[in-house]
């Protein structure tokens, strides 16, 4: 299929997604759906870099909490639109995580992933010391009840504007999957040395890879600070963010673009349906569990099952 | 033939620590010539090869490939010249199939140097598996071939990025006699009707004498010996190397 078919595609499906959420015509409905959401960017995002070039990503909540901190000082600063605090700081994401790229990506396996989780300690800090954005007191931001010209609730346009984001970071998921950038990848992950030797030039596609996958995760943490209206270093740095993130892809598969999304519906929604129903306590052991069982049972993930 | 050499490497040198694994190495390799490359276990065979690909970076000395200066030069733009290597341990890329482990250097270096669009890469690819034999496993993963194959396959590769040089970095070893004999015949046919200079890097006497049109032998990180192969392998101090003296 076409990449602008399947973009047209994506946009049907998140069409009928918001479609059915008007239908249910209840607000919880956007805030549990936009955690759902959410969780497909921020794995197709990761798969990116851990998935297609088999560089494994610990610090996913530093890049959301750049993201999410670059909207807490626009907000005070400007009176910008959400899209345009969504590409903000999905660009300082993005050129953060090519600068750890570049300091990081000659270490391999363990040791890039220890660096990642490293440079969240170390954006932590630095933020927990920020006396404008909050420190570790955290900031309170009011988000407006409704949205000018669309006349909707802010939460159905944050629930909008995450799936708009869904549709992007899958098609370029998906476009760089059989793509020239796709297949440099692949032997990236594979084997480097081959790589290189293949005429790949393995650094700068590595670069690619990290200001790709980091960018899109600060499009997904921007409009975090209107979500959660109270953003703190605790909860914007959550381990569980990383935990998740991790995981989803694993349990799809990460070979492909649907693994991650259906790693993300399955364990994004079970943690939902745990919150309201049990604890949201229960969120990591269902994490847990089920990266034990697919582990042994799946570890192609679900889309293994189906392709060999 | 321009009468320029192809390779020009001269004083190369390269240390681990104190551990100097190559040391004022010279060595000329002209154009379309089939050089054979010899010395025992850790005479720094394929350290030499490394430094010459751009895998290793050497502390002194310098490699001239077709008139450019390579030192500093990574290994994806050398390839991208038209120098080319196979590794002495197959390495596929594991989760693409064949034809797509042929597509890589295609699509990197021969697109990159020469430009050129999508609609013929398919083709290309199975070209390059016919010539090797592997055009009914085009659609397998490396992980499904046995040994042979496996090198076939990594010579292959090496061929697609279209190379003047090309570096067999011990294509042969652990084959058959009928298996070395096929991988000979190719590298051979690939010299003769497509002009590519080789330098065949091998343990196997039989195969390096019948191969060669020039011997090189590295013992302790230096060049002991350069010429014509017979000549070579009656030398006295190759045949300390190799024997003892």
């Amino acid at each position: 299929m076409k990449n602008s078919i399947f973009v047209l595609w994506l946009i049907v499906a998140a069409l009928l997604t918001y479609v059915c959420a008007r239908l249910v015509d209840n607000a919880y409905c956007y805030f549990a759906g936009y955690v759902v959401l959410q969780y497909i960017a921020l794995a197709t995002a990761w798969n990116i870099l851990g998935g297609y070039t088999g560089y494994v990503n610990f610090g996913i909540p530093a890049f959301i909490a750049l993201g999410a901190y670059s909207s807490v000082v626009l907000h005070k600063l400007t009176n910008l639109p959400l899209i345009v605090m969504m590409l903000i700081g999905g660009i300082v994401s993005g050129l953060v995580g090519v600068g750890t790229g570049y300091l990081t990506l000659r270490l391999r396996g363990t040791f890039f992933s220890i660096a990642t989780l490293a440079m969240a300690v170390v954006m932590q800090t630095l933020v927990t010391n920020w006396a404008f954005v909050g420190g570790s007191r955290g900031a309170y931001i009011i988000r407006p009840a409704t949205v000018p010209y669309l006349g909707i609730d802010y939460i159905q346009y944050l629930f909008l504007m995450m799936l708009g984001l869904c549709v992007l970071t899958v098609g370029v998921a998906r476009a760089i999957e059989k793509s020239r950038l796709g297949y440099g990848f692949a032997t990236i992950r594979d084997d480097e040395l081959a790589a290189e030797a293949s005429g790949v030039p393995t650094l700068r596609l590595k670069l690619i890879a990290t200001g790709l996958s980091g960018g899109f995760m600060g499009m997904v943490g921007a409009p975090l600070p209107y979500y959660v209206t109270y953003l703190d270093p605790a909860s914007a740095f959550s381990l569980s963010y990383a935990v998740n993130t991790i995981a989803m892809p694993l349990i799809g598969g990460t070979s492909s673009w649907l693994g991650p999304i259906l790693g993300a519906i399955l364990l994004g929604t079970l943690q939902q349906v745990a919150t309201v129903t049990i604890s949201s306590a229960w969120s990591l052991l269902i994490v847990g569990v089920m990266l034990v069982v697919f582990v042994v049972a799946a570890p192609k993930g679900i889309i293994g099952w189906f392709w060999k | 033939m321009s009468a320029a050499p192809i390779l020009q490497v001269s004083d190369l040198g390269k240390r681990f620590g104190g551990f100097v694994a190559l040391a004022d190495v010279e060595l000329d390799v002209g154009r379309g010539e089939r050089l054979g490359l010899i010395g025992p276990n850790g005479s720094g065979k394929s350290t030499l090869v490394n430094c010459l690909c751009g895998t290793l970076r050497n502390e002194s000395g310098s490699v001239i490939f077709d008139g450019r200066a390579l030192d500093g030069m990574k290994a994806h733009q050398r390839t991208r010249l038209g120098l080319s290597r196979t590794f002495q341990l197959p390495r596929p890329f594991g989760t693409l199939t064949l034809a797509e482990n042929l597509r890589i250097p295609i699509l990197y270096a021969v697109h990159t140097r020469l430009g050129g669009g999508g609609a013929d890469i398919d083709r290309r690819c199975m070209a390059l598996l016919e010539m090797v034999g592997l055009a009914e496993k085009a659609a397998r993963l490396p992980k499904d071939l046995t040994q042979i194959e496996m090198r076939k396959l990594e010579l292959a590769r090496a061929m697609a990025a279209e190379p003047r040089l090309l570096i067999a970095d011990e294509a042969m070893a652990g084959l058959s006699h009928q298996e070395v004999d096929d991988i000979l015949a190719l590298l051979v046919r690939l010299n003769e009707e497509q002009g590519i200079t080789i330098i065949l890097i091998e343990h196997i006497m039989r195969a390096v004498l019948s191969f060669s049109q020039r011997l090189v032998v590295l013992v302790a990180g230096r060049k002991i010996a350069d010429g014509a192969p017979r000549d070579v392998v009656r030398q006295d101090d190759v045949v300390a190397a190799y024997l003892g003296s």
